[in-house]
């Protein structure tokens, strides 16, 4: 039984449709990200099932209980917020404690449980500060110690990183894995970073425009995207028009330049596709001329030049002219040294690297 | 720690001159100043000065107008009719009369505070999280402005034209079968009074609660909701923590602003309700037996230390209420 179900959840404000019958299932113990775009309906999912916000249809279960019409507060769901939403009139301890304080739990109680979730989470020594005296980052873990002191049903994360630098965003979203793997509560995490979702999710949830596009582990979303809102949202691909001309081989473009793809796929010679290609699936190599271009075609390569390159550290990302239209490439950092606009390369598309949609 | 060789580039110890050796060794010239550092300095002088030059009319003010007069106010209130210090009237507060003038204003005061403000505050915070229409906010809050200064003779013109013994409402109200006159209300007595202030505190109120509302963010309510607490919780817990500060410093002013009131009550009840700012006018007006004008400065002397106290009490509560700000 999951731990927590989503069947056919709509919901619509007024004239727009936030959620168009979201039908979702987390085991229990499993991380889930929803993942997507600003008003794909991701945080409209995450309050329908904290109980904030009430579905037009479909239901809400939680460990096959049907919950759809139970108020928040009785639900024992532990949530933490985008922005800070520590209370500002209690301390850390007694943010943390708040929870257990309504359920009527006994003083020394609730400040033994507060002070071992306060040392979970890295913050032991500042029991005694309020929120204004803490970081951002020690303020959303404060919030994660505060959700987790109910011993929640479900936690529920929406963007809690996201008000964080990008440092601390790093080491917080490790450490939220550790813990939620640690303690075993199963998770809901709303994100619109497909780097975060990727990173720490059991399965992720694309969505689009109040539908779920997909939902896989983070590899396979990655590798093997279902619909081209999926290629294009997660990481960055190059989708180049097609047909089908034999199970490996791919005509590209009106010129139709010839590409060699994964087999395994179901379609037939002749059909329209489109193909995806992830930018660290092309080799890049430099060429010293034109000549040496061609000469790379011969022996089956493509040629091209570089338009523009960025720096991302460890790789450079180049957009490339090439036989099959713009591409972009991942290159290491090393490698693209010399590499300056106009630079004549010959690369190779690795067709592991490629995968097929349909067209239509 | 090792002590480390001079790097070529850095001076070595003891080629500094040295005070000790004469003037001779210290004498020389200057370092060269950067041109024109002169002239950055004497140009972020007048820059300063320039600023302050946009506050000084606000300065020279109430310095003239709320500073000087309330000096002068306060030593007239120590002296006897030929000048001289004496306490007299200040003792003439603490008895008869003038005692039982302060009674009644800081009553009124704070019956029409503790009303207009707990109104005020409901409306406000309709107004503010009610999730009404949005055109209900300007609406509220141009009313409110109007309405708050909607104080003195028109006002209490309008309330006997509604509630007075053949007032509009009383009027509807006798058809219906209450008849207020009978059960011993009058617009012109102490529950009347206190209905007419609270026509401009409510909107006060309105005016000046909304921003701590504001500040009232729905991640708080939704979080405590999340965590289980019931809303009677919730506010009981974080949300009247939170905006005690606000509410305490709102209360203060409707109760200053109703205890120097003074039009409304004179025009309504004529004196007869024994009010400080009713007596201050009487004594300013020569309307009393014996002139001392030295009198009504004292009264409004011990204005000042109500409204002082009031204020000192808020301050204290505040700070105690709002650790937490940053």
């Amino acid at each position: 039984m999951a731990a927590l179900e989503l069947r056919g959840v709509r919901k619509q404000f007024g004239e727009v449709v936030a959620l168009r019958g979201l039908s979702l299932e987390v085991a229990s113990g499993e991380l889930v990200s929803l993942l997507g775009p600003s008003g794909c309906g991701k945080t409209t999912a995450l309050r329908i099932i904290a109980g904030f916000e009430h579905p037009d249809g479909g239901e809400l279960l939680v460990e096959g209980r049907d919950v759809t019409r139970i108020p928040a507060n009785r639900r024992n769901m532990g949530m933490v917020f985008q922005a800070y939403s520590l209370f500002p009139n209690m301390t850390a301890r007694e943010n943390v404690e708040f929870g257990l304080k309504v359920r009527g739990q006994d003083r020394a109680r609730r400040q033994r449980r507060a002070d071992e979730l306060l040392e979970l989470v890295g913050l032991g020594g500042r029991a005694g500060r309020y929120p204004n005296e803490l970081s951002g980052g020690q303020q959303q873990r404060v919030a994660l110690a505060r959700a987790l002191a109910i011993e929640p049903a479900v936690l529920l994360l929406d963007e809690p990183l996201s008000a964080l630098d990008a440092k601390v965003r790093l080491q917080l979203r490790q450490e939220i894995r550790d813990l939620q793997k640690r303690l075993g509560t199963t998770t809901v995490y709303v994100t619109h970073d497909q780097e975060e979702a990727l990173s720490i999710s059991d399965r992720v949830a694309v969505m689009s425009e109040g539908v779920l596009e997909q939902v896989g582990r983070p590899a396979e979303i990655y590798r093997d995207p279902r619909t081209p809102f999926v290629a294009e949202f997660v990481g960055t691909m190059n989708r180049l028009e097609g047909k089908l001309a034999g199970p490996t081989s791919v005509l590209v473009g009106e010129a139709g330049v010839p590409l060699t793809v994964q087999a395994g796929h179901e379609r037939a010679p002749g059909e329209a596709v489109l193909v995806l290609i992830r930018p660290e699936s092309i080799a890049v190599e430099e060429a010293a001329s034109a000549a040496e271009v061609d000469s790379a075609r011969a022996r089956g390569s493509l040629g091209g030049r570089v338009l523009a390159f960025t720096f991302l550290g460890p790789v450079t990302r180049l957009v490339l002219d090439t036989d099959l239209g713009p591409l972009v490439a991942d290159v290491p950092s090393i490698q693209a040294l010399t590499y300056a606009s106009g630079t004549l390369v010959s690369l190779r598309v690795d067709p592991a690297g490629t995968h097929l949609l349909g067209a239509g | 720690m090792r002590s480390r060789a001079p790097a070529p580039s850095e001076p070595a110890q003891g080629t500094e001159p040295d005070a000790t050796r004469g003037p001779a060794l210290v004498a020389g010239p200057e370092p060269p100043r950067p041109r024109g550092a002169g002239r950055g300095a004497r140009r972020k002088g007048r820059a300063s000065a320039w600023r302050w030059l946009g506050v000084l009319p606000f300065f020279a003010y109430t310095t003239l107008f709320l500073l000087v007069p309330t000096i002068e106010l306060i030593v007239k209130s120590f002296e006897g009719p030929k000048g001289s210090f004496s306490t007299a009237n200040v003792s003439r507060l603490f008895s008869g009369e003038y005692l039982s003038a302060y009674a009644t204003s800081v009553e009124l005061s704070a019956i029409t505070a503790a009303a207009g403000g707990l109104f005020g505050l409901f409306i406000a915070y309709g107004a503010v999280h009610g999730r009404l229409p949005a055109f209900i906010r300007p609406l509220l809050s141009t009313f409110s402005g109007v309405a708050a200064n909607f104080a003195g003779i028109p006002l209490a013109f309008a309330f006997i034209a509604t509630l007075g013994p053949t007032g509009v409402v009383t009027s509807l109200l006798n058809r219906a079968g209450l008849h207020i006159y009978n059960h011993g209300f009058t617009i012109f007595g102490m529950a009347g009074l206190s209905l007419t202030y609270i026509y401009f505190q409510f909107p006060l109120m309105i005016l000046i609660i909304s921003p701590t509302l504001e500040g009232l963010r729905a991640e708080w309510r939704e979080a405590a909701q999340n965590l289980g607490a019931t809303p009677a919780q919730y506010w009981r817990h974080v949300g009247l923590p939170l905006i005690l500060p606000g509410l305490l410093g709102s209360t203060v002013l409707l109760f200053g602003n109703a205890f120097s009131a003074y039009a409304t009550p004179y025009a309504l009840t004529a004196g007869y309700i024994n009010l400080v700012p009713v007596q201050i006018g009487a004594i300013l007006q020569g309307n009393v037996t014996v002139p001392n004008p030295q009198l009504g400065d004292a009264l409004a002397f011990g204005m000042i230390v109500i409204i002082a106290v009031a204020v000192t009490l808020y301050v204290l509560l505040q700070r105690r209420a709002a650790r937490w700000l940053p």
